[in-house]
């Protein structure tokens, strides 16, 4: 098993014509992904690696079946193509553009309340299912089938860590990009709950960074419901307050969202966290193998 | 993009939030011009800085005497502003806003931001004004108020009822008119302009029941600046690092810090993560650099020589995990920068990810003279070794 995508996932790339949404529409073929349509308003008709280009997701809905997408329209546009996605009635929504505005995203939100979609992103590298299948921009090739699940904040670091796990022997049953934002589709805990009912998943680990206090929420969480063995790794113990490093919601202002506070929270709930991302894929294989 | 104080309140103002009167000055001859065209005593004049703990800084002076209002006007243009939220360099003062000095009867805290976790613009009030609202928060939260603002309805007049009626004791009659057409302009300058703040630190009421805005923060989204082109005539960069303004000609995710083990690192989180581990391995990082998924050669080479253009700079790590960022185009980028300036600190650096077999060769081949590090932890090892040598 593995969780929101698998095997049977129908992809539709929302802005395929662009140079980031052609690159990615190759790699996921070629990792196996089943891309089965594309969408760029006012090109449809054409092709892209062989992928049919419609105007409207409903068309691509219609025409291909399809139940997930992965948007790579420009931030200007990008509220749009979620909202556009979730009104098609599609299971899961990954939205990789980075830069959207806040207020677009308060939209968002507000509406996808009353619908069914799942959003992952925005600003994230997307989820992967290894061996099944990638809708997102992360390099298949370091991905491995297992027992562990990943969730971020974060891109290259998850990289880095999904590389480190497989490394150690450890395959991966889903890994998620939730996104750098400071709104985002789905959080921490909304991915944790469905880790808990996937018999593949044996145990999680957990890559939060400075800003907000997910990190926090998701330990009150884990330590109340959760029953399989997490790892946590807080990026950003070392970043002044008040700046805002890279991601828009990496930012500690107002006393809150330090690393310091969200380790405190993580191990007060019994989570083993990291500190050093150096042997991050030693430390996990260390609490799988007493689990 | 932060605003300055008198930019904020001149949008204040024209929405209809009360503020002093004042005048800006930017040098010391205009400030007794000032004094005639403003009512006082007593004046204030106020530093015009981005930073915050300005108060607290010495950039915040009431003062009697129109040849004070001089001497303080003198004393803060053109010189450094120390505030706890600077560095010890701290910031040039290059603006000077003179006001009306207001009679206090009541200080509240007001402000708007979007509250993450329900993703609602949401409004933040208070009855303890006129102190740091974290200080308030940490000591008696019980003081701080929150309403949340449903998106798809917006503002509505019974959102500012919950604040002030909740006061102990309530604003007087006199003053909720006054107080409840602040907070519906409160929202709409937000919500119109893109804003990730807007916040009034103190709101003020007088003893004959008149509302004034004392200060004025306000902060734009930078992602919605594509959509606020008029904001952006009001960017003021000079309070900027000098480095960290060229990083953003090209695109650079930069951040100047203290340390001395430069770093660049293809995205964020891992860009603060290698950071912790120069810090893990008895170092300091001097700089955080997101150099991004779609960095080209030429940004890689520019990104290297903002590196090296802090002196205080001793050794570079390189840490890439290739996605987007392709490992050859990284190479090739950092061989340029040798080219074009002498690389005088040990660089070591770790690739990997996409096409790592073609950027090994070609730092290989290269004259560059690198460390190499497999993994993170061997690149932690040799840091440190670089700090005790």
């Amino acid at each position: 098993m593995s969780i929101l995508v698998d095997e049977s996932t129908r992809v539709v790339v929302q802005g395929i014509t662009g140079r980031e949404g052609a690159f990615h529409t190759k790699q996921m073929l070629e990792y196996g992904t089943v891309v089965a349509a594309g969408v760029t308003p006012g090109k449809g008709g054409r092709e892209v690696e062989g992928v049919p280009v419609f105007n409207t997701v409903n068309q691509a809905v219609e025409e291909e079946g399809v139940n997930v997408s992965c948007i790579f329209v420009p931030p200007p546009f990008a509220a749009d193509a979620i909202i556009d996605s979730a009104s098609a009635g599609l299971d899961v929504i990954v939205c990789i553009t980075e830069g959207i505005p806040v207020l677009d995203m308060v939209k968002v939100a507000s509406f996808l309340k009353n619908e069914k979609s799942v959003l992952i992103g925005p600003n994230c590298p997307g989820i992967i299912s290894p061996g099944k299948t990638k809708v997102g921009i992360m390099p298949g090739p370091i991905h491995k089938p297992g027992p562990m699940a990943v969730i971020s904040r974060s891109g290259t670091l998850t990289y880095e860590v999904v590389d480190q796990l497989t490394g150690n022997g450890l395959g991966q049953s889903t890994c998620i990009g939730i996104g750098g934002d400071p709104l985002i589709g789905t959080t921490f805990i909304d991915h944790l709950k469905r880790f808990k009912e996937d018999p593949q998943t044996e145990g999680v680990v957990l890559i939060g960074e400075i800003g907000g206090t997910a990190e926090e929420e998701a330990a009150d969480y884990i330590r109340e419901e959760f029953n399989k063995p997490v790892i946590a790794f807080i990026a950003g113990q070392t970043a002044p307050p008040g700046r805002r490093m890279g991601h828009a919601g990496a930012i500690i202002s107002g006393g809150q969202g330090k690393a310091e506070d969200k380790i405190n929270a993580l191990q007060a709930a019994g989570i083993t966290v990291a500190l050093n991302l150096g042997n991050l894929g030693e430390t996990v294989q260390k609490v799988m193998e007493k689990s | 993009m932060k605003l300055h104080e008198y930019q904020a309140k001149d949008i204040f103002g024209k929405s209809g939030i009360p503020i002093p009167n004042g005048q800006l000055v930017t040098a010391v001859d205009q400030a007794t011009k000032a004094t005639q065209i403003i009512n006082g005593p007593p004046w204030v004049v106020k530093a015009q800085v981005h930073a915050g703990g300005r108060g607290k800084g010495g950039g915040v002076k009431v003062v009697h005497y129109p040849y004070e209002v001089v001497t303080a006007t003198e004393s803060l243009l053109g010189k450094h502003l120390v505030t706890p939220q600077t560095g010890p360099e701290g910031v040039p003062v290059n603006q000077v806003l003179i006001e009306e000095g207001i009679e206090i009867n009541r200080e509240y805290y007001l402000s708007m931001i979007v509250d993450r976790s329900t993703a609602c613009p949401t409004m933040i009030f208070s009855q303890a004004g006129g102190m740091e609202i974290e200080e308030v928060a940490a000591r008696s939260s019980e003081l701080i108020l929150k309403e949340y603002i449903d998106p798809a309805v917006g503002w509505m007049m019974h959102n500012a009822r919950n604040l002030l009626y909740s006061q102990e004791p309530p604003p007087p009659v006199g003053a909720l008119r006054a107080l409840m057409s602040v907070m519906a302009n409160v929202y709409k300058i937000f919500m119109t302009l893109d804003c990730t703040l807007v916040e009034i630190n103190p709101l003020v009421l007088t003893k004959d029941r008149k509302v004034f805005a004392l200060d004025a923060k306000v902060n734009i989204d930078d992602n919605a600046l594509f959509r606020q082109k008029e904001l952006l005539l009001l960017d003021d960069p000079r309070e900027k690092d000098p480095l960290e303004l060229m990083a953003e000609k090209y695109h650079l995710n930069y951040i100047r810090l203290d340390g001395n083990i430069g770093a660049m690192v293809n995205g964020a989180g891992l860009a603060m993560a290698t950071m912790d581990v120069i810090k893990i391995a008895g170092a300091e990082p001097a700089n955080f650099l997101d150099v991004g998924g779609g960095a080209t050669e030429d940004m890689i080479t520019k990104g290297v020589e903002i590196i090296l253009k802090d002196r205080r700079v001793k050794a570079i790590l390189v840490n890439i995990f290739g996605g987007i960022l392709r490992c050859d185009v990284l190479a090739r980028g950092v061989v340029a920068a040798a080219k074009k300036t002498r690389i005088r600190v040990p660089l070591i650096v770790r690739l990997e990810g996409t096409n790592v077999k073609e950027g090994r060769e070609i730092l290989r081949n290269s004259e560059l003279k690198f460390l190499v590090a497999r993994d993170l932890s061997e690149a932690a090892d040799l840091v440190s070794k670089q700090v005790s040598s």
